[in-house]
């Protein structure tokens, strides 16, 4: 089902959790809430399921204004962060649970009530552990009965509250396919919070990156990666190197020099560089580059992280080079420009409104 | 010796090394003997002297106390009374303990606090605080003169000063308990569209059981126990207004004491009734008793 927030505004006491947050849930997508702690993630999650209410602002399912409607009434599926199983009742009563308190008239006979958590928990592979209690579970086995057991009640919508926070990295892996494959095969709409970029990025078709109550970009992974909208999406996703440059008549300055990169139609004055540290390409005698000293080299895998000194008042910027191409320029002075990069004004500035990015091919390639 | 010394480690160790952790023999026994000898002389010895003076005249003078109508009123009234106040301290304690541990409201830190106040509070002034509010020159007492209420100096006195004496038990027990277990099972009950009602029988009730159950035997053995409150509102009219404790009292006053721990080796054993049931329960649910705390 389709799920629309409309100008969602929530406080606690004072504190605005959130402040006009708007979204388009489309039916059957599976999308990811993302973003630090405190960024309003899970307030929305909790909006969205019933959980509170909001200060301001409308939540549609499909036609139908929820906001208007009980947690009961909505009929969601929410997965807790630490599972909240009944602790008291065995994984089969877990999972019945939803059918069976149902009112008489809308109660599917016992039989049926049992066919279905017997079916559900073959579909999340937890066949033959029926009579046991959630205390005699793994943690990864604990997530998937409350998985079951949420969409047992057949949702509108799948709610799930950083659904792999409490398991150790192996399992985590291990269920986010595996919630990819049943959220293939089931297509419910599905909603999941998560602090986790790379959990987020690998798993949803659509991010929703927040920070501070405010949603910064919703996008696919690949939009979000490549195309960040602000410095905070830069600076969250993924890793980024930002200098402060300065603009003149088009073209852009890092101190006393220009660095090659054109940036046409920009006013001039003082400016953000945002760059990723593998969108980069070395070069051998500078004529318009960025060039410091390298300091510190790191082998991480397939890359060699290289940490370069770029003077006295900035912060050392990060470049990844393939081991064969680094491992010359260890402790030697290195010349390199930013191949993908984004230009942001300081707040205030006018022109802040339009980052400027501009594709490689656009580049004036001295030096190469 | 060089060749010595490389042997030496593997050859000696067991009498000599010992675990760091554990304390000395002699600490040991000390602290043992320190805590046994004085369980035994501060409680076994007295409830012991309690049985012994009981029947210390033989099993039937024992008999023949327990049959003297004014003690078997006492008895009586002291059953009365715990089965009337256990089961509406029940209820508020369950109501209180869920108000404050699932909700957040203004004043919660002062209804925590004065959920203590029975503890705090000297029983002789939670008995004279009933006797200012309903006796004969407080301002609701002639109106209850008036339609003929008796609640000083009767059942309903006796029941109020208990209930407000035991209090604090029920709620003192669940509230720890239903903080550390949080709202995420309610909510989860909830959202799979429970009502108020069968989350509460389903879901609460199941999670808080154990405890709820020892504070109602604390509560009962303290309900049966009460003298101070009690005697305040009793007006010890008796074979009337007399619980157990008080009838002990009269009959010690009175010389008879054989009559006085009869009775007082009766609700001992109330008392020792009340702790092996818990502690069975305990042994039979150990299990369910552990999952509920882990999981």
């Amino acid at each position: 089902m389709e799920v629309r927030v409309q100008n969602i505004r929530k406080e606690f006491g004072r504190f605005p959790a959130l402040d006009d947050v708007s979204l388009d849930i489309r039916s059957g997508e599976l999308i990811a809430l993302l973003g630090p702690s405190g960024s309003g993630k899970t307030t929305l999650l909790r909006l969205i399921a019933g959980l509170e209410s909001p200060t301001d602002g409308t939540i549609f399912f499909g036609a139908d204004d929820a906001s208007k409607k009980s947690v009961q009434q909505r009929n969601i599926g929410f997965v807790f962060q630490h599972y909240a199983l009944f602790r008291h009742m065995t994984v089969l009563d877990n999972v019945s649970f939803g059918l069976k308190v149902r009112p008489s008239s809308r109660r599917p006979p016992a039989a049926e009530i049992r066919r279905r958590a017997t079916d559900l928990l073959e579909l999340v592979q937890l066949s033959g552990l029926e009579k046991r209690y959630p205390a005699q579970l793994s943690g990864g086995q604990r997530q998937r009965v409350a998985l079951a057991r949420a969409m047992a009640v057949e949702p509108n919508v799948l709610l799930l509250d950083e659904p792999f926070g409490a398991l150790d990295a192996q399992v985590r892996k291990e269920l986010r396919k595996w919630l990819r494959e049943i959220h293939d095969r089931t297509g419910h709409t599905t909603v999941f919070v998560t602090h986790d970029q790379e959990e987020a990025l690998e798993l949803a078709d659509r991010v929703v990156v927040m920070s501070k109550g405010a949603i910064e970009q919703v996008g696919t992974p690949d939009d979000i990666y490549d195309h960040p909208v602000s410095p905070f999406v830069y600076g969250f996703i993924g890793q980024s190197n930002c200098i402060n440059v300065t603009l003149s008549s088009g073209e852009i300055w890092f101190e006393d020099r220009p660095i090659g990169l054109r940036a046409a139609n920009e006013p001039d004055g003082a400016a953000t560089l945002y760059f990723r540290p593998h969108d980069i390409e070395l070069i051998d005698g500078c004529g318009g580059c960025l060039a410091g000293l390298v300091t510190a080299s790191r082998r991480v895998a397939g890359t060699r992280h290289l940490e370069i000194d770029l003077g006295r008042a900035h912060p050392p910027v990060e470049i990844e080079l393939p081991p064969e191409r680094a491992s010359s320029t260890d402790h030697t002075r290195v010349a390199f420009r930013p191949t993908k990069w984004k230009l942001f004004r300081k707040e205030g500035d006018i022109a802040a409104a339009q980052p400027v990015e501009e594709p490689a091919s656009q580049l004036a390639r001295t030096g190469t | 010796m060089a060749l010595d010394t490389s042997t030496a480690p593997s050859a000696a160790p067991s009498k000599l090394v010992k675990a760091a952790t554990s304390e000395t023999r002699f600490a040991r026994r000390t602290l043992i003997i320190v805590a046994l000898g004085f369980v035994a002389l501060f409680l076994v010895l007295p409830l012991a002297t309690v049985f012994i003076e009981a029947f210390r005249k033989g099993p039937a003078e024992f008999a023949t106390a327990l049959r003297d109508p004014e003690t078997f009123s006492a008895i009586r009234l002291t059953l009365i009374v715990a089965a009337i106040s256990v089961p509406l301290n029940l209820v508020f304690g369950v109501a209180a303990a869920w108000a404050i541990a699932k909700f957040e409201f203004k004043g919660k830190a002062f209804l925590t606090t004065l959920i203590d106040l029975p503890f705090s509070v000297s029983p002789v002034i939670s008995g004279l605080v009933f006797v200012l509010l309903f006796g004969g020159h407080s301002a609701l007492g002639p109106f209850l003169q008036k339609h003929g209420i008796q609640i000083l100096f009767a059942v309903p006195g006796l029941v109020l000063a208990t209930v407000f004496v035991t209090f604090p038990f029920v709620a003192r027990e669940l509230i720890p308990l239903m903080q550390e277990q949080g709202t995420s099972d309610e909510e989860a009950a909830l959202s799979l569209g429970a009502t108020g009602w069968q989350t509460f029988w389903h879901v609460t009730l199941p999670n808080i059981k154990w405890g709820l159950l020892y504070g109602v035997l604390l509560c009962n053995a303290r309900a049966m126990g009460e003298f101070g409150a009690v005697s305040v509102v009793s007006g010890h009219i008796r074979g009337q207004t007399n619980t157990m404790p008080l009838q002990v009292e009269i009959l010690y006053n009175e010389y008879n004491f054989v009559a006085a721990f009869a009775v007082a080796a009766v609700l001992a054993l109330l008392a020792l009734v009340t702790l092996v049931l818990k502690t069975a329960l305990e042994l039979r649910y150990s299990d369910e008793i552990a999952a509920s705390r882990r999981h």
